[in-house]
């Protein structure tokens, strides 16, 4: 362990906001991105599946 | 070499290509995740403080393969978007469409992280300065192929519009890259370079090359992942869709 401490660790010699500012801002941005895709997906599935929905009812009208 | 032109093309067809992506996200999303926590473990608890900088230069382990990946993500949309002209395929533009928000966010990222080195080190958010101010235009460029591809209702309309602006926007990545040696700039020059090696210590140099290649799989695993989405819309008529989501 190079660090003395735990405090130690979260300080980063001074520069804790500027370090974990990058950091917690980069993780944000991939869970954000991850989850945005997510529900894109889900939605195209969404409007594809009641397409096919529509589709299939429309057929079974005599 | 027939059997496999063939081949190239059978896997560029939505058909097909819509079940491969959804094998191969998976591993890459896996890999990114085991890399990222690699790269991470070095980065904080065994690279040394830099004598220069103390603490404060650990941003560059993000910093630097956020640079890379938002460069080499609009290469690669550019790649795609020439394959689309070539050969017409319509797996190229969603491609292209699938890696645009990710390279939007590794630039911002890149942006975001070097204001944070820059404050403590140079004494300021933000400079003009070339490297700077080019890769802000990159953000621009793909906020520009976002915009201007939702904009188009018709997608191969959008895909020639966006994959235009994608080959002319490639210009400006030689521009980013090679700004530090061309212009005087306050930005460092490459600590990294092919012909010279590094100028880093060790493992500052694995902590950033892991992040790197982090990225690297996260992007591919993304872009496979958010293309099934754009597929699915797409083709949403077509018989095969129908029976995936039935």
């Amino acid at each position: 362990m190079i660090w003395e401490s735990w405090d130690a660790f979260w300080a980063m010699g001074g520069y804790g906001l500027y370090v974990w500012g990058s950091y917690a801002v980069v993780l944000i941005c991939l869970l954000l991105e991850i989850w945005l895709a997510h529900a894109g997906q889900r939605a195209s599935m969404q409007t594809a599946r009641e397409l096919w929905e529509q589709e299939t009812a429309h057929d079974a009208t005599p | 070499m027939e059997h496999l032109r063939i081949r190239w093309f059978q896997w560029a067809a939505p058909q097909s290509f819509y079940p491969l992506a959804g094998k191969l996200w998976p591993p890459f999303a896996a890999v990114a995740a085991i890399l990222a926590f690699a790269a991470l473990y070095l980065g904080f608890f065994v690279a040394p403080t830099d004598f220069q900088q103390g603490e404060g230069y650990r941003i560059i382990f993000v910093h630097v393969p956020a640079s890379w990946m938002s460069m080499i993500i609009y290469l690669a949309m550019a790649f795609w978007a020439f394959l689309g002209f070539t050969f017409n395929t319509r797996i190229s533009g969603m491609m292209t469409q699938a890696l645009a928000p990710t390279g939007a966010m590794f630039t911002f990222l890149s942006l975001w992280t070097g204001a944070l080195w820059g404050k403590p080190m140079w004494g300021t958010w933000w400079v003009w300065d070339a490297r700077l101010t080019s890769e802000l235009i990159l953000f621009f460029l793909y906020m520009g192929y976002i915009a201007l591809t939702s904009a188009i209702d018709d997608p191969r309309r959008a895909d020639r519009a966006g994959g235009l602006l994608a080959l002319v926007g490639a210009v400006n990545v030689p521009i980013i890259y090679f700004s530090v040696k061309w212009w005087n700039t306050l930005h460092q020059g490459a600590s990294v370079s092919v012909t010279k090696g590094s100028s880093m210590a060790q493992t500052m140099l694995w902590a950033m090359l892991l992040m790197a290649l982090a990225f690297w799989a996260y992007s591919i695993a993304m872009a496979l992942y958010r293309v099934r989405g754009i597929i699915l819309q797409r083709e949403r008529h077509a018989r095969w869709v129908q029976a995936v989501v039935a």
